[in-house]
């Protein structure tokens, strides 16, 4: 049945194009991805951390993987934590912690019920875009998908040589997303909403709250 | 001193029910050193049947306007929604009729709405007028959007003595007149009307200037129903008064 | 199909007579108008006309060679540990749901946003088939609880009050009287999130299907797409055939104007790029995905060249903000679930001309939706040529050809046209004092003259015409 809608809906629209089965197509249209704004540097990190801000994240500097780790720690204040197997993650010493931070899960469930109870979630970063504040989080062993989403807050490291002008050059680094990862999420902000007369409401179904430890 | 001879075609609406803005339009022209002609046999440029979905009727129009306008080197129409029905659509009109399409082509470039006119050809913006009062522009649609019209008309109010422009809050904001659109929704077209008059009298001007007088009859048909004391006048008719 | 539909007067009237209403949706459209302007202005996006024109190009290309890129997807999708699944109608969607959800035993279906998904009313088709289907996204939960469609593409819940919204969540889920909006999302949060971690199947939309990746993407603020794409064991996308964009890289281009153009925001909060299910080594996601391709009359579409740039549209609903149509009328007065602009040029293209054949005449042609489109849809254009395809279809009735052949033969005859002008003019009727007319005999009074008389007063034809006075003063001279 289904496999008949195939030839049908393929077929009227070759008909409606006047193109033959197994046709090709010529190449898109030429246009260049144009890298604007400041290079790596400070000045790049400044963009970052004042468009993030812009969004109603909270940026942080600090000068090394500890540091970032007394930052991160200072926020959790003493909340329950579901922190992910990443290097950076690990380097901040997050999961030396005394309390309740929960890592290294055995089965997706474990990890899924993790998520939906604690209070924060801390991950790293695949990349960050300056000119738009935006992480950028690209499913993997070390990044799962629901440890930035679940939690009501969201705490990012982001160690500054991931920080990239924008998404001209992601996609310029990184032209086939699809080859690394099946799940790539740009974060521009925390989850909001406003379909309640137009009232900014934040919060509503992902983290109210996200930081950026920036490690420069 | 400008010279050389145009024609004018001054649109049904002008012929019939504001004829001043016409009149005005001549002596603009005149003042500027052209030969006006106006050929009798001009009547309508037949938008309101193309915009009704009758093609075939409005091609009998078009090519009325064609017949009549044989040969002139200049057409200045008194709108920029007639004008771009001449300019930009007479084409379509003629599908599989490569001669009059051709035809329609050529006027393109002879077409020219008053303001554009004055600006492009004549090449002025100060053509001696001065009008004590305080006055606001309202943008009609096909003559911003389809023939980007902007600038010009207020670059020719700013240099009329005695004149001060205020500018509307939404100034590019449609009318509500959209030709038989007024009639066959008349609620929503008064609406839109009601809409642009607040925002004329948050000017605090006493006379609303367009380059269209379908505009015109919309604006002052609200304003005089509201009891508004404001008045509408074409732009011609600012820059002939002195 | 349904019977042909005439002006919703009814709806018109009481939209435009309530002003709170009137309030609301100038308020909200205003906002988004703002917010739009100063997004895409020059200093915020120097080269935003260059974006449109390529998205426009892209946007054509990828149309003219759509079997070629359905093809693509098809493999990469595959490829991807995905499946691709053609539908032609709502019917064939919901059965393929429905089989699926039978097949693993599942019985709640967690939705984010999707016009898609709303065109073929899949949710009532899932509860028939005992499968709950639940909205997530905030404004289209309220809405499912109401039993209301979308008010608008982009802001579904536009029309509604916080009072509105307090007694639907009261009416529906008994909780105690609410009317904050912060604490009315929190409700709402608490009782969507118990569901996203309930069910078995998510199903969202799909802004963009990214042909050679395989991909689909979805843009969203709140993180119900996110959690819909991500919770459950089974991601079902339902996207459009026209959704195709042919590289990643192409996102670069579209990403920055749908933002922008939708809501004013550089990018929307969350951009999910998502290839095909989890994959090995990769924490959670879920294990199956699939990818629905929905016809639904958009193949019969294709086949005009000069109004296939309907399907341009990546639903950003610019053309509904900037519309005063719109802005006056709301959204529930148009016949189908897309309203304003884009909906007046798709809904004849989809359901027939003669179905709603006031429609395309519905617009005072003023231009503003086209000039907005960030993928420079000519929708004036469009609406004309439906124009002219509902004379032809004859559903405006006799009458209204007869009259124009009548017009343009007068047009035509400048002799008759002049000597009517004159009789018009010493018919009229003339204020005292040189007003306009505020009223005419009940005789005069019909037609068009009626119409316009309702809401606005008329000019008086000029006593002398200015083909007379021009006569007069070139005798004179």
């Amino acid at each position: 049945m289904r496999e008949g809608a195939r030839e049908r809906i393929l077929g009227r629209v070759r008909t409606a194009l006047g193109r033959m089965p197994g046709e090709g197509a010529p190449e898109p249209p030429a246009y260049e991805l144009v890298v604007r704004g400041p290079g790596p540097g400070p000045e790049r990190v400044r963009l970052f951390v004042e468009r993030f801000e812009a969004l109603a994240g909270k940026a942080h500097m600090v000068g090394s993987a500890a540091e970032a780790g007394a930052k991160a720690r200072e926020i959790v204040a003493g909340r329950s934590v579901v922190a992910v197997e990443h290097e950076v993650v690990r380097a901040a010493g997050v999961m030396e912690w005394d309390g309740d931070v929960r890592h290294g899960f055995a089965t997706g469930e474990e990890l899924r019920r993790a998520c939906a109870e604690c209070a924060v979630g801390i991950t790293s970063t695949s990349y960050a875009l300056a000119d738009t504040g935006t992480l950028v989080a690209m499913a993997g062993p070390g990044e799962p998908r629901l440890a930035s989403l679940l939690p009501p807050v969201h705490i990012a490291l982001v160690p500054e040589a991931v920080i990239l002008a924008g998404i001209e050059e992601l996609l310029l680094r990184v032209p086939e997303p699809d080859e690394g990862t099946s799940s790539m999420v740009f974060i521009t902000g925390p989850s909001r909403t406003a379909d309640i007369e137009q009232i900014l409401v934040r919060g509503v179904h992902g983290p109210g709250e996200i930081h950026a430890i920036v490690i420069v | 001193m400008a010279t050389g001879r145009v024609s004018i075609f001054v649109t049904c609406i002008v012929d019939q029910v504001f004829p001043r803005a016409g009149m005005a339009m001549a002596e603009v022209l005149e003042r500027l050193g052209y030969e006006v002609e106006f050929r009798a046999g001009q009547t309508c440029c037949g938008q309101p049947a193309f915009n009704s979905g009758y093609r075939e009727e409005a091609a009998v129009v078009a090519r009325h306007f064609l017949r009549v306008f044989e040969g002139a080197e200049w057409i200045v129409v008194p709108s920029g929604s007639c004008g771009s029905m001449i300019a930009h659509h007479y084409e379509e009109l003629f599908p599989g009729d490569q001669e009059m399409a051709k035809r329609a082509r050529a006027l393109e470039g002879r077409v020219f709405e008053f303001s554009r006119f004055l600006l492009e050809v004549a090449r002025t913006d100060d053509v001696g007028a001065r009008y004590e009062g305080v006055v606001t522009y309202h943008d009609s649609c096909h003559a911003l959007r389809e023939m980007h019209i902007k600038e010009g008309p207020r670059r020719l109010l700013g240099k009329v003595r005695g004149l001060t422009l205020k500018e509307m809050d939404i100034a590019e904001e449609c009318c509500g007149f959209g030709g038989t659109f007024s009639v066959k929704f008349p609620e929503v077209s008064g609406g839109m009307a009601r809409t642009k008059v607040a925002s004329i009298v948050r000017t605090g001007a006493e006379a609303v200037v367009s380059i269209d007088s379908s505009c015109l009859m919309q604006l002052q048909g609200a304003l005089s129903r509201a009891g508004v004391g404001v008045k509408t006048m074409h732009l011609a008719e600012v820059l002939a008064a002195r | 199909m349904k019977g042909q539909s005439s002006v919703p007067q009814a709806g018109i009237e009481s939209t435009l007579g309530d002003a709170r209403l009137q309030l609301a949706i100038y308020t909200a459209t205003g906002r988004l108008i703002d917010h739009r302007k100063k997004a895409v202005s020059e200093e915020a996006l120097p080269d935003y006309q260059e974006l449109r024109r390529i998205a426009h190009e892209l946007k054509r290309h990828t149309i003219e060679n759509l079997d070629y890129y359905l093809a693509q997807v098809e493999r990469k999708v595959a490829e991807r540990g995905g499946k691709v699944v053609y539908c032609e109608d709502g019917a064939e969607v919901s059965r393929f749901v429905l089989e699926l959800a039978r097949a693993r035993g599942e019985r709640l279906v967690v939705k984010s946003k999707s016009m898609t998904t709303e065109e073929i009313h899949l949710n009532e088709a899932l509860e028939s088939g005992q499968v709950e289907a639940v909205e997530t996204d905030l404004g289209e939960y309220l809405l499912q609880l109401a039993h209301e469609r979308p008010y608008h593409i982009v802001a579904p819940a536009l029309h509604k009050t916080r009072y509105d919204v307090a007694d639907i969540l009261t009416g529906s889920l008994g909780v105690e009287r609410e009317t904050e909006p912060e604490k009315q999302t929190k409700i709402a949060r608490g009782v969507l999130r118990e569901k996203f971690l309930e069910a078995g199947i998510g199903i969202t939309g799909a802004n963009f299907v990214v042909a050679g990746s395989g991909a689909v993407v979805v843009v969203e603020n709140e993180g119900n797409a996110r959690l819909s794409s991500s919770a459950p064991r089974i991601h079902i996308a339902v996207a459009g055939i026209e959704k195709l964009i042919p590289r990643a890289r192409d996102l670069a281009v579209f990403l920055k104007l749908l933002g922008r153009s939708a809501t004013g925001q550089a990018l929307s909060v969350y951009t999910s790029f998502l290839a095909g299910a989890r994959r090995e080594g990769e924490a959670d996601g879920p294990e199956e995905f699939y990818l629905v391709l929905l016809d639904n009359g958009r193949s019969k579409l294709l086949a005009d060249r000069d109004k296939r740039e309907s399907l341009y549209c990546i639903r950003c609903g610019a053309c509904l903000n900037h519309c005063p149509v719109y802005r006056k009328i709301g959204g529930h007065n148009y016949p189908w679930i897309y309203s304003g602009p884009i909906g007046a040029i798709i809904t004849p293209q989809f359901h027939g001309v003669e179905q709603d054949p006031w429609l395309p005449f519905a617009s005072s042609l003023c231009g503003a939706c086209a000039e907005v489109c960030p993928v420079k849809i000519d929708i004036p254009k469009v609406l004309l040529k439906l124009r002219a395809e509902v004379t032809a279809s004859g559903a405006r009735g006799g009458t209204e050809r007869r009259v124009f052949r009548v017009w343009a033969w007068v047009m035509a005859h400048p002799w008759w046209y002049g000597v009517l002008g004159k009789m018009a003019a010493a018919l009229s009727p003339r204020p005292a004092g040189g007003g306009w007319v505020n009223k005419l005999p009940g005789w005069m009074a019909v037609g068009p003259l009626g119409s316009w008389l309702k809401e606005r007063d008329l000019p008086p034809p000029a006593e002398q015409s200015f083909r007379s006075q021009w006569e007069r003063r070139r005798r004179g001279a």
